[in-house]
């Protein structure tokens, strides 16, 4: 059989933007109604799926334990959860939408063929509230692409829309180039779920000025907001602060795009973490990390040169889970510093500080003890040990962006809202190019994954 | 590159892929060897061959890997840990000498088998004339007409004892080398059950493994069922008859309703057709997941041990004409070819990977 890959159908009931969890969530639901789906990703075969690539569980309620989810999680607790993340904002009437929603969301999944399992080892915090998928979020794309395949949703790679066409207010066609010829596909409506912007450089620039150099970008990184900018310019509402993101303190070591969770680190709590001057600048030890990990990469990036390193001791090496990058390491505090490019006096003062204001307690690395310092600025609240046996340990941090917030704002139909608030009848949003209708800040781990899935599914069954 | 050589590089391969799953953790559910991963923080080379003697390449690993091929970490957990076995399997050969026969594998069988074949036709020419090879013969001592009874019983056990001894040796040193602590009766008996229901090729929930593509199917572990059972029916059968002659005194030809023929009947069928079963799974299979430098190791044992089952298949239907002696002598010949191999061949796997299966017992009961 010729290659038709190339080939485009002159006209489709539905046009899915994006490749990734959101997207095989919507052209699934419209599919499944009978409706004729084409599911336009922008990235090759082998690296489809956007960032769900690199997920690995979405949160659930849940009123029982099932097999994979311990206890349960109530629609309230998630609700205080998620206004705590947030510092309440967030849009109400779609949060409580999307809360519902994720109940029956994993059941769906399941039946398409997404396998879960027991929340992996050294992730037990998360055991009652998130449903893990077996391998990973690349494994649960497999299963949906397969079952999308399977019920003839028109899946297309290397496949970016450059323009979605208006008529009268409502979507009438998209622009698809693939091997550099673009096509015009007549389309009954059009569902975006084609992320964020955070992989677009100059886009990031122009937000985050100069710094936006420094950041790394965790997922793929096909997400460069072509279809947000689009919007936006055509008159659609943008919800959301364009600086905030998802964005944790990684590896400094990590590539540029695509590091996913093993540039993560988690030393942080266990030492202390300075600036390139030397100066510490936050408590490391706030709270269990997997609370605070979130907060990090935005609090490297206020920092010079949007760089930080986390030093720590040889006592404390066993208490984290082992990262990829070794750790940098120095028999004496002084070549340590040296070997990070700090000043060594400079980094010798703020450990000899630190280490003079640790006051004695029972140290428990997997819980919030009493050992912490006394009378310095900022403080160290839980996990302060003294950094005194060699050799000593550096690992680089710089901010990791996962995905960025502003987004274009939707309804409960997830259709998309116009300037003028009235939505834009046959137009559609799923997944993180929404998500900031959800996410004013902040993060709740697993939730990218339930709004993903939960608006995908709406945008699917409404656009039909 | 020396052998040397290599072998460090696949080493080095192997603690770099380990070291960002480690680090990821997501296949923790798929097999043994995500969990056994997770009781280590850094990879020494006996850690990475337990690791690698672990891995059933079912290749779901590969296949939900977000670092797997294009992606700049290159991380393909199967390959690596498939080539590393194969450094295994020569490290641990005994004699020390006979580790170069695992290299370009594929040849030394064929040549071996050849030179099997060989040496039993020129024995039968120079020992027997050739109307007793060319004529039928019936009733009991049928085949020793042929083949003399004692030719045949030194022959047969002095290499088949060499090769378990060559095989136990091999296995030994690796269990020590991975501080294989003695198996209990439970180790003993999780392992066995793992090997008895091919458990990692069964993926989660029995869904089975990936071969082509990333769709889940048990073909692989069926097949390769029909293989085991079947080869062991056939060794069963064997020493059922070695009973008869020795304890009993029944010569062998025995009826196709007595327990030695009937074992090595359903034995043979299971084995033949597991064979070209798993041939053409592996001949279908998506080569990016697999070791290039296996192939002809992999493809060598499937082709004698089909060889094995077709001839004494055939020497069963055709026993009682004249063609007999020429199909006995091409069924031992194939036979002796595969005892003389079975420490030199892919056959090795089976014991390394008895010896990860206790090692993973034994390190669930003894966190």
């Amino acid at each position: 059989m010729p290659d038709q890959s190339h080939v485009f159908p002159k006209a489709v009931d539905l046009v899915v933007v994006g490749g990734g969890h959101a997207a095989l969530c919507a052209a699934i639901t419209a599919r499944e109604t009978g409706a004729r789906v084409i599911l336009l990703e922008s990235a090759p075969i082998d690296m489809r799926g956007g960032n769900s690539r690199h997920t690995r569980n979405l949160r659930a309620v849940h009123q029982l334990p099932t097999s994979t989810m311990s206890g349960s999680y109530l629609a309230d607790e998630f609700w205080d959860d998620l206004t705590r993340v947030t510092d309440g904002r967030t849009d109400a009437s779609l949060a409580r939408l999307m809360i519902d929603e994720s109940e029956p969301l994993r059941e769906w999944l399941a039946a398409r063929g997404v396998r879960f399992q027991p929340a992996l080892k050294g992730t037990l915090g998360l055991a009652r509230t998130n449903a893990f998928f077996l391998g990973g979020g690349k494994a649960l794309l497999n299963a949906l692409y397969a079952h999308a395949e399977a019920i003839d949703v028109d899946c297309r790679w290397d496949a970016e829309v450059c323009d979605i066409q208006i008529d009268q207010g409502e979507v009438s066609a998209v622009q698809v180039k693939y091997n550099a010829t673009i096509s015009t596909i007549a389309a009954g409506g059009a569902v975006i779920a084609s992320g964020g912007f955070q992989s677009n450089t100059q886009w990031m620039r122009e937000v985050w000025g100069p710094a936006a150099d420094n950041f790394l970008i965790r997922g793929t990184p096909y997400n460069t907001g072509t279809m947000l900018r689009c919007l936006l310019d055509k008159g659609m509402a943008s919800v959301g602060d364009p600086t905030q993101c998802h964005a944790v303190a990684i590896d400094a070591r990590a590539p540029k795009f695509d590091g996913g969770i093993v540039s993560r680190l988690d030393c942080v709590p266990f030492g202390i973490v300075v600036n390139q001057v030397g100066e510490r600048f936050y408590d490391e030890g706030e709270d269990v990390w997997p609370k605070r990990y979130a907060i990090w990469g935005r609090l490297v990036a206020s920092q010079p040169e949007q760089i930080a390193y986390s030093i720590i001791d040889s006592k404390v090496t066993e208490n984290f889970m082992p990262s990829v990058y070794p750790a940098i390491e120095a028999p004496t505090l002084a070549a340590l510093a040296s070997a990070i490019g700090v000043a060594p006096d400079a980094l010798e003062e703020t450990v000899g500080e630190f280490n003079r204001s640790v006051i004695p307690g029972s140290y428990e690395p997997g819980s919030l003890d009493d050992c912490r310092t006394l009378g310095l600025e900022p403080a160290k609240s839980h996990w302060a040990l003294p950094i005194d046996a060699p050799p000593f340990f550096a690992y680089p941090l710089r901010p990791g962006i996962t995905f960025t917030y502003l987004g274009l704002r939707v309804n409960e139909n997830a259709q998309v809202l116009r300037v003028d608030g009235t939505p834009c009848g046959n137009l559609f949003a799923a997944g993180e190019v929404m998500a900031g209708n959800i996410l004013g800040q902040g993060y709740c781990a697993g939730i990218g994954m339930t709004i993903g899935g939960v608006f995908g599914r709406i945008a699917g069954s409404s656009s039909v | 590159m020396t052998s040397a050589v290599i072998a460090s590089d696949r080493l080095t391969e192997a603690r770099r892929v380990a070291e960002i799953c480690n680090a990821c953790r997501y296949c923790e559910g798929f097999c043994a060897t995500f969990p056994a991963m997770t009781q280590y923080r850094t990879f020494d080379e006996a850690s990475l061959e337990y690791l690698a003697n672990l891995c059933h390449n079912c290749n779901a690993c590969y296949h939900a890997c977000q670092y797997a091929p294009p992606h700049e970490f290159g991380v393909n957990i199967p390959q690596a840990l498939a080539e590393l076995r194969a450094d295994v399997y020569e490290k641990w050969a005994w004699p020390g000498p006979f580790a170069r026969l695992l290299e370009r594998n594929g040849l030394v069988v064929s040549v071996v088998t050849a030179l099997s074949l060989g040496a039993i036709f020129s024995l039968l020419l120079y020992l027997q004339d050739s109307t007793a090879v060319l004529s039928a013969h019936d009733g009991p001592g049928a085949f020793y007409a042929v083949i003399g009874h004692g030719l045949m019983v030194a022959v047969a056990s002095s290499t088949f004892l060499f090769s378990t001894l060559a095989l136990a040796i091999g296995m030994y040193r690796f269990a020590q080398s991975i501080d294989l602590k003695p198996p209990t009766w439970v180790d003993l008996s999780r392992a066995g059950h793992d090997v008895a229901s091919m458990r990692y090729l069964g993926g989660h929930d029995n869904d089975g493994c990936n071969t082509s593509d990333a769709s889940f199917s048990n073909a692989r572990r069926i097949y390769h069922q029909l293989a085991m059972w079947g080869f062991l029916l056939c060794f069963a059968a064997t020493c059922v008859a070695t009973v008869y002659d020795y304890v009993f005194g029944l010569v062998a030809p025995y009826p196709f309703f007595s327990i030695p023929v009937l074992l090595g009947t359903f034995g043979g069928v299971g084995l033949g057709i597991g064979c070209i079963g798993l041939l053409v799974i592996k001949h279908k299979s998506d080569p990016q997941p697999m070791a290039a430098s296996q192939r002809g190791m992999d493809y060598a044992l499937l082709v004698l041990l089909l060889a094995v089952s077709l001839t004494g298949l055939i020497l069963l239907a055709l026993r009682e004409t004249s063609a007999m002696g020429l199909l006995l002598a091409l069924h031992l010949g194939v036979v002796l070819a595969f005892f003389l191999l079975m420490p030199y061949s892919k056959f090795v796997h089976a014991g390394y990977r008895f010896v990860a299966l206790l090692k993973n017992a034994q390190s669930e009961r003894l966190p």
